[in-house]
């Protein structure tokens, strides 16, 4: 008895903590409506400076609890300067290019942070005063857990008051309801946002420094906590405060009670209670219908079918790219098949973003799963190259079946958010099912058969599949189930009101951009003779939604351009020692000067020089 | 063709605007809008849906970017400055598809719209507000989105009020509310009126802004196509019948 | 049989509020039925109960002398009831002829073809459509740089596109000039007789409202409190209390009395 009570209180513990971060997360969605990928990275500054702060003052228990609210403290105002820096100019852009502009900052802190303190993990001081432990019911619980334990619920209370008994709370509930009509009743938003921003970084960071004592301070903090604070969001119901705070308990609870009987359950627990509550509550357990969507977008105009000066550049440019493994060297031809299975990548998560208008956050799920079937199948199962090349993208499309099934339920920032479930459900079982997946190690050796093994053989293998791939899909937006997609993601009523059942549809839609997906993860399998845990990461999601946006997001050619040019400038910045910096700053570049992508801003050149030749022969 | 009615041009105007133009994208939709408010007036900007009078309402409210011409306020340019500054210095803005704060009470809503009181315009309380609107007082508690359509539009206009503005701009108040209400909305711009409001109302409906206003303004596909008073608009059916199409 | 709809004892609470309390109408083939009365008196209730998408606690809706209670939205639309919003709902990164298009791809349940050319489906129909609302001109431009009245219109085609005996309009007019609604309801009127379609409809201009319906209804707070033609209504001193007023935002005679 004693000893589950231990572990609840654990579990709470745990939950202080995570609703620390979550409810910044929350307070700065429900105002700002961003989806801050960076909260992590506020998150471990928070816990680098607390321990640079404790272990420089050493004034006892004082100076630690000092310690903690000035590193909080320094994180809310490093959040002012992100806030006024690059957020300001990116409220109105859809979330798509929220998330990845905030990825970029992540990218930026990941590098900083790697510079000032090193590589090193480092261990924090244990709490003065509070360093030993108390006996309750025959089990010893740390003294440092009841105060987090009494801390949470006591900043839930501070929020509460401040939200409802203040003018500034009443504000900024107004402001997640209706941002531009509180400007005009007088307030200046400009700050209210910055404030809300300070507000979540504070929180954040106090969250950081919280934990030092509890856990070692390390550069991976980032990104292992933001996974699970986005849950903890989403459980919660995005925008609110009591939903973090309710959804932190039941994760860390529910955490401490099922590792005892599975122990490797951790890592994926969370999103599996996610899933569930989505599932019945489709804007979490507190959150309010109309809560899921940012910033309303602009329409786009109508899709127009290529002329033949098009398709005749179209075709040169294609015998070109065939051609050039009979020019260039082996090290670019293999380059080439890098290019070609990251734009199928992207033209299948452009089909399920741009077309069928579910954001996702976990694409590489799929691209996942199909490298790791082909992987299977060739390794485990014996079964040919060719057949795999069939088989393991609809071992895909079964995976985007089953998740797409969820899925398809919300829409907005939350269906985002559950893709992103998915992903790291997938992430977790790869990584912990050593016996079948390698873990860790991955799956080695998978080649191409012998009559494929040369790399230029490769390359026309790969050409073929890669170009009918990107074909079938740019067929199939022009058909009329690309444009029941586009309508329904138009307008889910007037779609409902012809007659169609627009949730089988998405489904199938989710299906099939899975499916291709898993096309480009079988043939990027054969290519590299391997297969790990990241291909399904968070990091491959990424990289799929940043070449959709570098390629912009409103044409179809948009994912072309966009992997091509993201993968020439990953191979050449990962190179570098600092390259996240690099390639977070060229995010944020283009997120703030390119919103539009490459075709966007090709499109606005050609229409700049259609005007001028109108104007010179009018 | 424009009838010029100068004897209301004679008391200074609370708000002038002078050739305005405004844009969405490349699209014009304002060209050369000149309007002017007298102090304690009711000027209604007639025109159909799209001619431009929300436009118009917003670009004096600081809410459109693509904007140029010349917008005063008290002999102050005020074109260029953000809507916060607008609202801070006397203009009250009642939008047009009522905007209330779905989940906030109805107190809550009010207090968003509170600001200091202002010299030259009148002091509203929640109580004052609560005499000139009943029904909200019995509602206070109640969230936005729990009241009625015509209670809504109350709120919203009683939120605007909290703020003590000198101008009310009333984007179509009785757009989509049942004719019984549209009647209370027309006794409390005439209570706007009594207080010294000057008021600059939008409408489709020509019965009604005739009820509440002095004179009007026809704009159609972004431009002033008439300026006076009813009588004289009586005068010519064939202005109304052009541009409205009554 | 002349009698398309049979409305009876419709009855929805939400919440211990009874929304529409034993509501019962028919509606004749070809008649133009108008259901008004304050906001919140259970119109969008009462419609929604009617296209599906709410279950009424008690009460049937029979179209044609089948029971659509418990049937869902969609087939009760390939039923034949077409349905007009409040606020357009188009799709707006299409153009109007792909509007219309999508409509008669879906009637003609095409929607999972994945190789065809979406535009080349149905045109000829589409463009016949768009042509009984005079918006064939229209045909190629963007749905979003449509102004409202011809949104309106086009909602209108995409609505006759599966032929439908029962047409539910929720307050069609809204948004417009004067002069816009004249003109849509009288073109709504027209083909309403040509193609011997139903329709009610809700509504808050009582100008609209007198000048086509042929009869109407009146609710407040769920309950029917009257019906009859306009005159009749009009007269009503019930309705004149809690929802017409003194007429005097609406009718201009009435106006000149008073003033």
């Amino acid at each position: 008895m004693g000893f589950y009570f231990a572990q609840l209180l654990t579990g709470l513990a745990n939950a202080s903590s995570l609703f620390l971060i979550a409810s910044g997360l929350s307070i700065i969605f429900g105002v700002t409506r961003i989806v801050n990928f960076a909260h992590g990275s506020l998150y471990m500054v928070g816990a680098y400076l607390a321990y640079t702060l404790v272990s420089a003052m050493d004034l006892g228990a004082f100076g630690f609890w000092l310690g903690v609210l000035v590193a909080a403290a320094i994180v809310g105002l490093i959040g002012l300067l992100i806030e006024m820096t690059i957020l300001r100019r990116i409220y109105h852009a859809p979330e798509l290019f929220q998330l990845v502009a905030t990825f970029g900052v992540l990218l930026i802190f990941q590098d900083a942070t790697l510079a000032i303190w090193g590589a090193q993990d480092l261990l924090g001081p244990r709490a003065p005063g509070l360093d030993g432990a108390l006996r309750i019911m025959g089990e010893p619980i740390p003294e440092y857990d009841l105060a987090l334990i009494a801390i949470g619920p006591l900043v839930l209370l501070g929020i509460w008051l401040l939200f409802r008994k203040t003018r500034w709370g009443v504000l900024v509930r107004a402001a997640t309801q209706d941002r531009e009509m509180v400007a005009a009743l007088g307030v200046n938003q400009a700050w209210l946002f910055s404030a809300t921003f300070v507000l979540g970084a504070f929180l954040a960071g106090l969250g950081g420094a919280l934990q030092i004592p509890r856990e070692t301070v390390s550069l991976q903090m980032d990104l292992s906590v933001i996974g699970e604070a986005f849950v903890i969001v989403v459980i919660g119901g995005m925008g609110s405060v009591t939903g973090a705070y309710v959804a932190a308990v039941l994760i860390s609870v529910l955490n401490a009670f099922a590792i005892l009987i599975f122990p490797q359950v951790s890592i994926v627990l969370p999103f599996i209670v996610m899933a569930i509550v989505l599932t019945l509550r489709p804007h979490g357990l507190f959150g309010a219908a109309g809560s899921e969507h940012g910033a309303p977008t602009e329409p786009e105009q109508p899709l127009r079918l290529m002329g033949e000066k098009g398709m005749m550049i179209l075709f040169a440019a294609m015998a070109v790219f065939a051609l050039s493994p009979v020019i260039v060297g082996d090290f670019t031809t293999v380059l080439l098949v890098d290019v070609m299975v990251a734009t199928l990548f992207a033209v299948s998560l452009h089909f399920m973003m741009g077309i069928g208008g579910m954001v996702s956050f976990g694409h590489a799920a799929y691209f996942g799963i199909g490298a790791y079937a082909a992987a299977m199948m060739v390794k485990q199962l014996g079964i040919g190259m060719l057949p795999t090349i069939f088989l393991a993208p609809a071992v895909a499309g079964a995976g985007a079946l089953f998740f797409g099934w969820f899925c398809v339920r919300l829409s907005g920032v939350y269906l985002a958010m559950l893709t992103l479930a998915a992903a790291q459900i997938l992430w977790g079982i790869t990584f912990q099912w050593q016996q079948f997946t390698g873990g860790d190690d991955g799956i080695v050796g998978v080649w191409p058969a012998g009559w494929a093994s040369s790399d230029k053989v490769y390359f026309y293998l790969a050409f073929v599949c890669c170009i009918g791939g990107i074909w079938f899909l740019r067929r199939a937006a022009h058909s009329p189930f690309g444009y029941t997609l586009r309508g329904i993601r138009d307008s889910r009523t007037r779609a409902e009101a012809i007659g169609v059942d627009s949730r089988f549809h998405q489904w199938m839609g989710f299906t099939l951009a899975g499916a291709v997906a898993g096309l480009a993860g079988t043939i990027f399998a054969f290519s590299k003779g391997s297969v790990f845990p990241d291909s399904l990461g968070i990091a491959q999601s990424i990289d799929g939604l940043i070449m959709v946006l570098l390629g912009g997001i409103h044409a179809l050619a948009g994912p072309i351009l966009g992997a091509g040019v993201f993968v020439m400038i990953e191979d050449w910045v990962t190179r570098l020692a600092y390259w996240r910096v690099i390639f977070g700053i060229i995010i944020l570049v283009v997120v703030l000067l390119a919103p539009d992508g490459i075709a966007g801003g090709i499109n606005r050149l050609f229409a700049r020089i259609r005007a001028v030749r109108k104007g010179g022969t009018a | 063709m424009a009838v010029l009615s100068l004897k209301l041009r004679m008391r200074p105007p609370v708000l002038e605007v002078a050739n305005l133009n405004a844009r969405y994208g490349r699209a014009q939709i304002l060209h050369d809008v000149s309007i002017l408010l007298g102090r304690n007036e009711v000027v209604a900007l007639l025109g159909r849906n799209g001619a431009g009078k929300t436009t118009t309402m917003k670009s004096i409210m600081g809410m459109l970017r693509q904007v140029d011409g010349r917008i005063s306020y008290e002999n102050q340019d005020i074109l260029g400055k953000p809507s916060y500054m607008i609202c801070r210095a006397g203009i009250g803005y009642v939008p047009e598809e009522r905007r209330i704060f779905r989940d906030l009470t109805v107190e809550e809503n009010l207090e968003v719209g509170r600001r200091a009181k202002r010299e030259n315009a009148p002091e509203w309380t929640l109580e004052r507000l609560f005499d000139l609107f009943p029904n909200l007082r019995e509602r206070r508690s109640n969230l936005g989105k729990h009241l009625s359509g015509g209670e809504q539009q109350m709120l919203t206009i009683a939120r605007t009020l909290m703020g003590n503005p000198a101008v009310v701009l009333l984007d179509e108040p009785s757009e989509g509310i049942a004719p019984v209400i549209v009647e209370q909305m027309g006794f409390v711009i005439a209570e706007l009126k009594r207080q010294g409001l000057s008021v600059l109302i939008s409408e489709q409906n020509l019965h009604f802004a005739r009820l509440v206003s002095d004179r009007a303004y026809i704009i159609e596909k972004g431009q002033v196509r008439y300026d006076g008073s009813f009588d004289d608009l009586d005068q010519h059916p064939e202005i109304s019948r052009k541009y409205l199409a009554v | 049989m002349n009698t398309v709809l049979e409305a009876r004892n419709l009855s929805k609470a939400f919440g211990g509020i009874q929304a529409v309390d034993d509501f019962s109408f028919d509606l004749r083939r070809g008649e133009f039925l108008a259901l008004i009365g304050p906001n919140g008196a259970g119109k969008t209730t009462c419609f929604n109960m009617l296209n599906g998408y709410l279950k009424p606690d008690r009460g049937s809706v029979r179209l044609q002398g089948k029971e659509l209670v418990g049937i869902r939205p969609r087939k009760i639309w390939r039923m034949g009831v077409g349905r007009t919003f409040q606020i357009t709902e188009t799709f707006l990164s299409m153009t109007v002829l792909e509007n219309v298009q999508m409509a008669l791809i879906s009637y003609h349940r095409r929607c999972f073809d994945l190789f065809s050319r979406a535009t080349r489906l149905y045109r000829d129909r589409a463009e016949q459509l768009l042509e009984l609302v005079s918006m064939q001109e229209h045909a190629s431009r963007a749905c979003s740089e449509l102004a409202y009245g011809d949104l309106k219109r086009l909602e209108l085609a995409i609505a006759l596109a599966h032929d439908p005996v029962l047409l539910l309009m929720d307050e069609p007019t809204a948004g417009m000039a004067p002069s816009e609604r004249v003109a849509l309801m009288a073109l709504t009127a027209e083909i309403v007789a040509r193609q011997q379609v139903s329709v009610v409809f809700t509504e808050h201009d009582m100008d609209v409202v007198f000048a086509h319906a042929h009869r109407i209804l009146v609710l407040n707070r769920g309950e029917l409190i009257a019906e009859g033609t306009g005159s009749e209504i009009r007269e009503n001193p019930m309705v004149q209390e809690v929802y017409l007023g003194g007429g005097a935002v609406f009718e201009a005679e009435n106006e000149a009395a008073s003033a």
